[in-house]
């Protein structure tokens, strides 16, 4: 049951993914990336990751998505040409990507972490629930939890300064 | 399953992530594959915190997703302050700062 799961959210997840870069309107990639950021939370799931997977949702597939959803509305999508401007450049980047999967799945699959063959330890019930995650962003990782809400405070504060439409005869 | 399988399937979802940015010119197109990497990222990071047992590998994921909300918010800030200027909105267009 478990691996028919992983592998329909993994199918799910790769068709989303092939999708957010083949299709040509952004609108469509918009919607392919959804599809893809719920077959991650499905995966999420499976890895014990509750928390992780609400937040999945609810931020990206949620909030995320729908900022991005009015930019491309507002924007407008389309204009992009569909030849190269460097001969071959479709197939040297999917070459050197290959390279680089096979690179990175040789060092995994060669690794001497003997737990990758395994489910992983067995763990408690709470595992991953909100309450964990609470304990420890509040006691062991304030620091950067704190640091983490600056950071967007700081990001909110720019996305402001960037986008907001300034007074005629003002310097850019 | 195997958590190897998930290290794999998030390395495979990184490398279509990487092409995207290598072969779309949309800036949009080329935030969302950045999203697709960091997505990835997380996948990983997710499964190393099961395969050690340890919870601590899901509050990397969580600071990565707040870094990647970041990301997201400045760079269509960016988008949007292009658009009102009326330049392209095409990477190969927008060089001025690259030398």
């Amino acid at each position: 049951m478990e691996a028919v799961i992983f592998f329909l959210a993994a199918i799910g997840a790769i068709a989303g993914a092939i999708g957010v870069v083949a299709l040509q309107n952004p609108f469509y990639s918009v919607l392919a990336l959804v599809v893809h950021l719920f077959s991650l939370a499905a995966l999420f799931l499976l890895l014990t990751a509750a928390f992780i997977a609400a937040a999945q949702v609810v931020v990206y597939a949620g909030a995320v998505m729908v900022l991005y959803v009015f930019v491309v509305a507002y924007v407008g999508g389309g204009g992009e040409p569909v030849e190269d401007p460097i001969h071959g450049q479709r197939f040297l980047g999917i070459l050197v990507v290959s390279f680089l999967f096979v690179e990175l799945s040789a060092a995994i699959l060669s690794s001497a972490l003997k737990a990758l063959d395994t489910h992983g330890p067995d763990v408690p019930a709470g595992f991953g629930d909100p309450a964990a995650i609470g304990n420890l962003l509040l006691e062991k990782f304030l620091l950067p939890f704190e640091a983490s809400s600056i950071l967007l405070l700081i990001a909110a504060v720019g996305a402001i300064v960037l986008a907001a439409r300034r007074r005629e005869g003002a310097v850019p | 399953m195997n958590i190897s399988w998930y290290i794999v399937l998030s390395a495979l979802l990184f490398g279509i992530g990487a092409v995207g940015i290598l072969v779309r010119r949309s800036p949009m197109v080329i935030l969302l594959c950045l999203e697709l990497m960091l997505n990835a990222g997380n996948l990983a990071l997710v499964a190393f915190s099961r395969e050690v047992g340890n919870g601590q590998g899901q509050v990397f994921a969580l600071v990565v997703m707040v870094v990647a909300a970041c990301e997201v918010v400045v760079g269509l800030g960016l988008i949007v302050a292009i658009f009102r200027r009326k330049l392209p909105l095409n990477v190969d267009d927008l060089r001025e700062l690259r030398g």
